[in-house]
């Protein structure tokens, strides 16, 4: 008997998880068939259009409507009261929480407008021409204030206050006055000043970032229908629809059961697409015209209405022996979190210091609100920002120690075992192997002309697990269907039928991955924190287990004869009874067609809590060249080598890797709000707010390091967020090396470098 | 005001519609044509999104009037793939993983269309000047760029088969 059937193998080889099978959805996405948010359209849509504040701070008066309602084709205005006033309640939509008070309040100003662009009124009209002039029509007397956008103005007691009811939580004795501060966190350990008076070599520096946008191409875009019985459907573009509903569920005052949310395709989000702006508005223009309502925000109005993140002020000390060793760290983050609280400084704080090794710390995070739009989730948020002054520090000390910058990283790296700063022991992490890859490759052994320079930096994520579901649906010919709730932002359908189709032992050509609407599959938290792959995908996984095992239990039936003598392998149930070696396997097709007989349809859910989420590393290198004449800096090289768990499609693995560094580099170089001395934003548009162009960067060398996450069913990390911590760094410390200057203001922009040069 | 008739051909089909006068080309050819491929990412010509080629040349549709469009022949996104299958392009943004959310896609490749209807053997660094009007916010261009000159190496095989 040499039949297969004897010798089932020990350990499955992986027959589809790895490979790079062309997404299903890329079709429609090339040829233009793909419905993002403005590419739907009901019968008598309205166009909704939202009138903005002109000043950065400043008291509501009155509204004036009168005219605008006047106005033949408008047939619906809101403002702050046709919402219910909510009181503050935390809301846990994925990555970050938020605060549902305030999400009401920056979909629509209440008694004062916080930033230039906080909407005031919104208007439904039978023309975008007829909104234009109704927008134009609405009267609004406000009582202009001073206003205060700088993080460390914001903070100064005498600056102007945003919220009177605000009190600065987490100090060590209760405020005795409001202020812009909405939070101290900290984090620390060992001795601080018994680590500082051993350390025999010290660096110290401010450093200070911009704030910048996500800047997905994509504007914000719903359709929203409020039935006359009270049946709401909302069609847009977010990173979750379950997000969508119950933020709009709160601040309409509805159920969640009348609300339905179908995800369009989502034109980019990297955390900006994590809250709403839109789709409240959009229901209660409908609710009061009685007909669709769709609304679509221009690139000025996403400039200065959503998004971004923080610009900081860092502090950062580091204290070490002559040997390389860090023994003392002192940060202190400053992030603005714009109108409302919720800046990431807390997830700035925890990444902080997470790569490194070291007995005596202390973090310290300040959260202070700002007259500028409230900050959303931004790619790892908060941590490029802190690893950005840190990796500097690193650099410093590197140099000033006159070490090998990735030696020195080695030598104070993180390792299984070792308590992270933020407080969880690491597990089956992949860092120094990260180090190891960018320290044996060829690109760190090239040598460098003159006005270059080689940075070195390296990053953090936690990454995140979550609540998921996933159904998993066999078809009558065999074929299958795999359900998820996540909007699919960059190739994660390809990944979900990968992995179903990995278990069921299929092609993956015959899985069809679809992300549904709210009332089509169980609930799950929102495409963020580097979450889907890991959690949605563990709940594919199990899904799929489950109908292996029901499969088997059905192939044993029709056998007749216990299921522990079949086993599923390549598509088929193959009976392991040696006394029967003539049984043909039963594949997943001829099980399919004969279900009515063994038990009804083969389909299975899975909803789980994912824990254990793998956090990921990373290690950059980046060559840059300075042209002395200009201050323009050109980046020549770039190698980003992490640690991804296991790669479930390498391609779209290096693609997160190569489009975060690309982020990375333009908040490095080019990226920043420019505010006027009145607080409005000055560079609201793509002209002026330069995002990294093809000419702008080379090719991106990504190197994918895999150590598996053995609490994922493959081993997969999340890979979508890490990337982009290393660069702002990685960029400055190649500036530092190619004109001996070292820059602490990002962005690196032209005027900066050449003043640099020029004080040399 | 009263509405322009506008008669143009649109991916080599006769096309008509009606327009205000100040309406774009990409308006008309979404909420008009129904040809909802061309993207508005900016409205400003500043992010490529809306790439359509007209009478050969490649412009954004969102800084073109739909009245100009009156006898002209545009190209959009909806017809470069013929009779079904897959222009190279197309076929090589798939392959080579070169898309990410997608929005910026069909821009993208309308104008690396048009960059190989006039060069076609572009190296990396044209190949990256040529596609500077089209901004991508999720690839990091590597892959974009990958596909477009494997894109081209075909083409240039198919023509000389």
């Amino acid at each position: 008997m040499s039949d297969v059937l004897d010798r089932p193998p020990a350990a499955p080889k992986l027959d589809v998880v790895g490979t790079r099978p062309i997404r299903p959805d890329g079709a429609d996405k090339v040829t233009g068939r793909a419905a993002f948010g403005a590419d739907f359209a009901m019968p008598g849509m309205l166009v909704g259009k939202i009138k903005r504040s002109p000043h950065a701070h400043a008291r509501i008066v009155a509204i004036d409507t009168r005219k605008a309602r006047a106005l033949a084709g408008v047939k619906a205005i809101v403002t702050a009261a046709d919402f219910p006033d909510l009181a503050s309640e935390e809301y846990e939509g994925g990555e970050s929480a938020s605060n549902l008070r305030d999400i009401s309040l920056n979909c629509m100003a209440r008694d004062k407008v916080l930033y230039d662009g906080h909407a005031v009124a919104a208007v439904a009209a039978t023309s975008s021409a007829i909104a234009d002039e109704a927008l134009a029509l609405i009267e609004v007397t406000y009582e202009v204030l001073p206003h205060v956008i700088e993080v460390e103005a914001a903070m100064a007691p005498d600056a102007p206050l945003l919220n009177a009811k605000q009190f600065t939580e987490g100090l060590d004795s209760p405020p005795g006055r409001p202020s812009n501060i909405a939070k101290r966190n900290q984090l620390a350990r060992g001795d601080l000043a018994a680590g500082f008076a051993a350390a025999e070599v010290i660096v110290e520096g401010r450093y200070t970032t911009a704030a910048v946008h996500q800047g997905y191409i994509e504007p914000h875009a719903c359709v929203a229908a409020f039935g006359a019985d009270g049946q709401c459907q909302v069609w847009s573009s977010s990173q979750g629809q379950f997000m969508v509903r119950t933020c709009c569920a709160k601040i309409l005052g509805l159920e969640s059961a009348d609300i339905r949310v179908t995800p369009a395709e989502i034109g980019g989000g990297f955390g900006g697409k994590t809250t709403v702006y839109l789709e409240p508005l959009a229901l209660a223009l409908s609710r009061q015209s009685g007909a669709p309502v769709k609304m679509v925000m221009t690139r000025e109005e996403v400039f200065r209405a959503t998004g971004p993140t923080s610009g900081a002020v860092i502090y950062v000390k580091l204290g070490a022996t002559r040997d390389g060793r860090i023994i003392a760290a002192d940060v202190e983050l400053k992030y603005q979190a714009g109108a409302f609280p919720g800046s990431p400084v807390g997830a700035g704080s925890m990444t902080a210091l997470a790569c490194y090794d070291i007995e005596n710390f202390r973090i310290t995070g300040w959260d202070v609100v700002t007259n500028s739009p409230k900050v959303a989730a931004y790619r790892a948020p908060g941590a490029p920002i802190a690893a950005f002054a840190v990796e500097s520090a690193v650099d410093e000390l590197a140099l000033k120690l006159g070490a090998d910058p990735i030696a020195l990283r080695e030598k104070n790296a993180v390792r299984d075992g070792l308590k992270a700063a933020y407080g969880p022991t690491y597990r089956n992490i992949g860092y120094v192997e990260t180090l190891e890859a960018i320290r044996d490759h060829p690109h760190y052994q090239t040598r460098l002309g003159p006005n270059q320079g080689r940075g070195v930096a390296v990053g953090f994520w936690f990454n995140v697990g979550g609540e998921s579901t996933a159904a998993v649906h066999v078809n009558e010919d065999g074929g299958a269907v795999v359900v998820t709730g996540n909007p699919d932002i960059g190739g994660s359908r390809v990944s979900m039928a990968m992995m179903a189709a990995e278990v069921l032992g299929l092609p993956v050509e015959k899985v069809r991955p679809i992300v549904a609407d709210t009332a089509a599959i169980g609930f799950s938290m929102l495409t963020g924190g580097s979450r889907t792959t890991f959690a949605t995908g563990m709940a594919v996984t199990q899904a799929a287990q489950k109908i292996v095992a029901d499969l088997k239990r059905r192939a044993a039936l029709t056998w007749d004869t216990a299921v522990e003598n079949v086993e599923w392998r390549g598509g088929s149930a193959w009976y392991l009874d040696p006394a029967k070696p003539e049984t043909k396997p039963l594949s997943l097709a001829e099980l399919a067609a004969q279900s009515a007989r063994t038990g009804g349809p083969l389909s299975a859910e899975v909803s789980l809590n994912a824990q254990g989420a793998g956090p990921g590393f990373a290690a950059h290198i980046c060559d840059v060249e300075v042209d002395p004449e200009t201050g323009h800096v050109t980046i020549l090289r770039y190698t980003a080598a992490q640690d991804v768990g296991r790669a479930i499609h390498p391609a779209y693995v290096e693609g997160q890797i190569q489009g975060g560094v690309a982020q990375g580099g333009g908040w490095a170089l080019n990226e920043e709000y420019v505010f006027d001395a009145e607080g409005r934003m000055e560079n609201a548009g793509f002209l002026d707010y330069r995002v990294p162009v093809a000419s702008d960067l080379p090719m991106i060398d990504a190197v994918i390091i895999e150590v598996a996450n053995p609490r994922h069913p493959f081993g997969a990390k999340g890979v979508g967020e890490v990337p982009i911590v290393p660069p702002l760094a990685a960029v400055a410390n190649a500036v530092r090396a190619a004109i001996g200057v070292r820059m602490t203001d990002l962005p690196l922009s032209p005027p900066k470098i050449r003043a640099a040069i020029d004080a040399r | 005001m009263s509405k322009r008739h506008v008669s143009a051909t649109v991916n080599g089909d006769p096309a008509e519609f009606l327009c205000d006068p100040g309406v774009t080309l990409l308006d008309a050819l979404r909420d008009e044509l129904g040809l909802t491929g061309s993207k508005e990412g900016c409205g400003s010509g500043d992010c490529g999104a809306c790439s359509v080629i007209v009478d050969g040349r490649l412009v954004c549709s969102c800084l073109m009037l739909a009245a100009e469009a009156q006898g002209r022949r545009i190209e959009t996104i909806e017809g470069l793939a013929q009779g079904g299958a897959l222009h190279p392009l197309q076929q090589k943004f798939l392959e080579h993983a070169a898309l990410q959310c997608g929005f910026c896609t069909p821009g993208l490749l309308v104008a690396a269309k048009a960059l190989l209807d006039v060069n076609p053997d572009p190296s990396e660094s044209e190949t990256r000047y040529w596609l500077a009007g089209n901004l991508c916010r999720c690839t990091g261009y590597d892959k974009v760029i990958r596909a477009v000159m494997d894109a081209a190496a075909d083409l240039r095989q198919e023509r000389r088969a």
